[in-house]
């Protein structure tokens, strides 16, 4: 008996509630705000030393670095919509959005959807001070897409419209539908070594070793930082 | 470039390794920095408070006093810091602007001398964050008003080398400028009131004479009123006419609502003396006068608080549209129900629908005549209510057109809306500028970057290199990452003025050309061909077709080919430009001969044509192993 007061106890307390925001017009929940409090929280990186350790750059230049990242990154992580507007400011002219999801992809090693500063920072020291071939490594697991090992015509060719999506519509001579993929047959014509339609790691190496374009294009990261 | 982000430009050239291993053609040179500083604080002393920043902060806005060279001007060899005898307080607004990027205006500072300082570290106040945009351009405007105040009362006195035309439409305008404005702008009032006196008095019975009713006085002394009403006519008359000599701008004076109830006030006397005689118009004539008494509204000119409350009128037009609509709807209701509920009763006013609108209307307005009273118990249940919700409906609006009243009356901002909007648009005009500037620096320097390539090889020394800016290194590595992208893509970038153009001419020459020795030359003319308006200051040379055989030899002059061992489109740029354009204009001027002339021996490419347009293009070196043909034009 005294369970069924209980009970009649909590209904009628909550009916009452339910009236008395009715009347008073407090439709809103209030906890919502709480939540949003906890969201702010702030990431911070492991320590210089650490760092130090796991990449190739002099603390000066990791000092740079950090400081550029936490200026446009106040809380320490970079999420896609933050690393897409940042990389569109280099870009006016087009749209180079697809091309900032496939390179976030490519940062955010541990695919938990954001780029922490040792994410960055790893990614960037194989990219500027890594030996060719760790460049090239970091290359095609850019543009393998799903991670399989290797870079099938249908992934080629998104990352190609990603790329002719960054010159946007003013240009000369003006932009065909098929440029990117004539691209990629050109491409796949270079790369793939035994015509099975996709480029696996070997191939890859093996072709960018043999053209002097890329080897020469590859040196140009040396001095970027 | 947003300078915020030019900390992240390593990250966006490191980022260019995805085009690499797609591109097909190798990369541009990178520019090398030429004097390569690790990052240091540096030390600004602004009238004895030291401030302290990387330099590569200051580095972010090198169109500003801090960011560029100029401030080697203050630097102090003694203290190793860079002095500047200006204000510390506002100097922390800026120095703020160049950490976080936005710029914000300080509320208690005062709006001139933070305009003085934006202005002396050249800094554009149209980058104020929107947080503080508001507030800086509401207290710019009081300042601007002041100032204007301040300056009207100046400009009373007599400005040397005024037309007369001029100074009468100042006279008219301002009556206190001289006397004469004085005496003309009290003789004007003193007959606008004369004439509505006149037509007042026009109406009053006057005595009687004993065997006759009461006379109006109009019809008693009809030649005393005539003489009257004409003398005031004449005034207005050469009163408008006089106005209208001396406007500025006729059409507009014309338009205005003044002139209109000028001339309104004097046609009816004029329309009068031409239709005296007609007795079937006559009742129309009598009409006509009414409109006489629009000569009260000109007071207007005489009176400023009778402007302000036309113009109240004017802006409050959805305040006095919603009273009106709400009140046709509650009349039209309540109309019905009174019809309604009183047919049963006998002999009542209430005949029909229409005859209600005048019971209802009285009550609502609670003015409650009583020539109309509902007699039935429901009737009289419905003529409360309709007193009753008379009160509200008519109560909501009124107080909406009081307070808007008088808050024009007090600001009188009459003009300031319009002058708030043209500043919004400039602004936002201003901000977008800035914006292209980018993608427009990227594209200026590519072609100044030509210049030099080709002034270097004709190696000419001449003023042409003092065009080309120096870039800063930021903007130098920008534009060198989006020169990678042209060439990954093999497509450039283009103003968006001539992509326009060449979509457009493109699409018409796919009619007239005809040409199809041209069409052989490759997909070279294939889209868009005419690159006529994309000449460069230099005249640099025409360009390599498609990598074929050469082109026979002709007499006459002047035009050099190019035949290059590259692809086409990895040409100089000017070439590319410049070669369509040359095959555009051979096939507008010549279509169908073409073929014909060119007698060259080895397979047709280009078929130079057309006559002497502009002047020879001076013959540039581009490529090492590349011949140089000439070939005629005809």
């Amino acid at each position: 008996m005294s369970v069924c007061r209980k009970r009649c106890r909590r209904q009628l307390t909550k009916v009452g509630r339910y009236f008395y925001r009715l009347l008073t017009g407090t439709l809103a929940e209030d906890s919502i705000e709480d939540d949003f409090e906890l969201s702010t929280v702030c990431y911070r990186p492991e320590g210089l030393e650490k760092l130090l350790e796991q990449t190739k750059f002099t603390k000066k230049e990791l000092q740079i670095l950090y400081r550029g990242f936490k200026n446009e990154c106040p809380s320490g992580v970079v999420n896609e919509e933050t690393f897409k507007l940042i990389y569109s400011q280099f870009f006016p002219q087009g749209d180079s959005s697809t091309y900032a999801h496939f390179l976030f992809d490519a940062f955010d090693t541990q695919k938990n959807g954001s780029v922490s500063f040792e994410d960055f920072v790893a990614g960037l020291s194989i990219i500027l001070r890594g030996s060719i071939n760790d460049r090239l490594n970091w290359a095609f697991n850019l543009y393998d897409l799903n991670k399989d090992g290797c870079i099938t015509k249908e992934e080629m060719t998104d990352i190609m419209k990603s790329i002719y999506d960054m010159m946007g519509k003013c240009t000369y001579p003006s932009m065909k539908e098929t440029a990117p993929s004539e691209h990629v047959e050109n491409f796949f014509q270079k790369m793939d070594r035994n015509k099975d339609g996709v480029v696996t790691i070997d191939e890859f190496i093996e072709s960018c070793q043999k053209d002097e374009n890329i080897m020469q294009s590859m040196q140009l990261f040396d001095n970027v930082i | 470039m947003a300078a915020g982000v030019a900390a992240w430009l390593p990250f966006a050239r490191a980022a260019a390794i995805g085009w690499m291993p797609v591109a097909n053609l190798p990369m541009p040179v990178a520019p090398t920095e030429k004097n390569k500083r690790q990052d240091e604080l540096i030390v600004l002393n602004v009238s004895g408070r030291r401030f302290q920043t990387w330099r590569n902060t200051l580095d972010r806005y090198p169109d500003t006093l801090l960011g560029s060279s100029e401030k080697e001007f203050f630097y102090d060899e003694e203290t190793k810091e860079y002095f500047f005898d200006r204000d510390p307080d506002v100097f922390r607004s800026i120095l703020n602007f160049y950490r976080t990027g936005k710029l914000h205006y300080p509320r208690y500072e005062c709006i001139s001398s933070y305009d003085e300082e934006l202005a002396f570290f050249g800094i554009i106040p149209e980058i104020i964050g929107d947080c503080c945009y508001e507030e800086y351009k509401d207290r710019k405007r009081e300042n601007a008003e002041r100032l204007m105040d301040d300056q009207e009362d100046n400009k009373d006195s007599k400005l040397p080398n005024m037309t007369f035309r001029e100074t009468m439409w100042r006279a008219f305008e301002n009556p206190h400028t001289s006397t004469m404005a004085l005496v003309f702008y009290y003789v004007t009032g003193f007959f606008i009131a004369v004439s509505v006196i006149t037509n007042v008095v026009e109406t009053v019975p006057c005595g009687s004479s004993p065997n006759q009713k009461d006379v109006p006085c109009g019809e008693r002394y009809t030649v005393a009123f005539f003489c009257m009403d004409t003398a005031c006519v004449m005034i207005f008359t050469v009163e408008y006419l006089l106005r209208l000599f001396a406007a500025p701008s006729r059409y507009r004076f014309m338009r205005s609502v003044m002139s209109i109830i000028d001339v309104v006030a004097i046609l009816p006397y004029y329309i009068g003396l031409v239709m005296t005689n007609n007795e079937d118009v006559s009742g129309a004539f009598v009409t006509l006068r009414v409109f006489r008494v629009f000569r009260i509204f000109k007071f207007s000119r005489h009176s400023q608080g009778l402007r302000i409350l036309g113009y109240t009128l004017k802006s409050c037009a959805s305040e006095l549209g919603f009273l009106l609509f709400s009140l046709t709807m509650a009349i039209i209701i309540f109309a019905t129900v009174m019809f309604y509920a009183e047919k049963g009763s006998t002999s009542s006013k209430f005949t029909s629908i229409p005859a209600s609108f005048w019971y209802t209307i009285v009550t609502m307005t609670t003015l409650g005549y009583g020539d109309m009273v509902p007699k039935t118990i429901a009737g009289k249940i419905f003529g409360s209510i309709c007193s009753l919700s008379g009160v509200l409906v008519i109560a909501l609006p009124v107080p909406v057109i009081v307070s808007n009243f008088s808050r024009i009356y007090h600001q009188n901002q009459r003009a300031d809306k319009r002058r708030a909007q043209k500043v919004q648009k400039a602004r936002l005009a201003r901000i977008r500028i800035s914006k292209t500037g980018t993608s427009n620096a990227f594209l200026h320097s590519k072609r100044n970057g030509l210049l030099n390539e080709a002034l270097d090889l004709t190696g000419s020394t001449e003023d042409e290199r003092h065009h080309n800016k120096t870039t800063s290194l930021l903007e130098s590595q920008h534009h060198h990452l989006l020169h990678c992208l042209e060439k990954t893509t093999n497509h450039e970038f283009v103003d968006e003025h001539l992509y326009e153009q060449n979509c457009l001419e493109g699409a018409l020459q796919n009619y007239t050309s005809r040409s199809p020795s041209l069409s052989s030359s490759g997909g070279l003319t294939g889209t868009c061909c005419s690159r006529r308006s994309r000449r460069k200051s230099a005249h640099l040379p025409n360009s390599a077709m498609s990598p074929g055989p050469p082109h026979g030899l002709q007499e006459l002059s002047a035009v050099h080919i190019h035949r290059s061992d590259r692809p086409p489109l990895s040409t100089s740029r000017s070439s590319l430009n410049l070669m369509p354009d040359e095959a555009m204009r051979l096939n507008c001027k010549s279509g169908q001969i073409t073929t014909a002339i060119i007698s060259i021996p080895t397979p047709p490419g280009t078929t130079p044509e057309g006559d002497g347009h502009g002047p020879p293009s001076p013959s540039v070196q581009t490529t090492a192993g590349s011949s140089v043909v000439k070939v005629s034009a005809l």
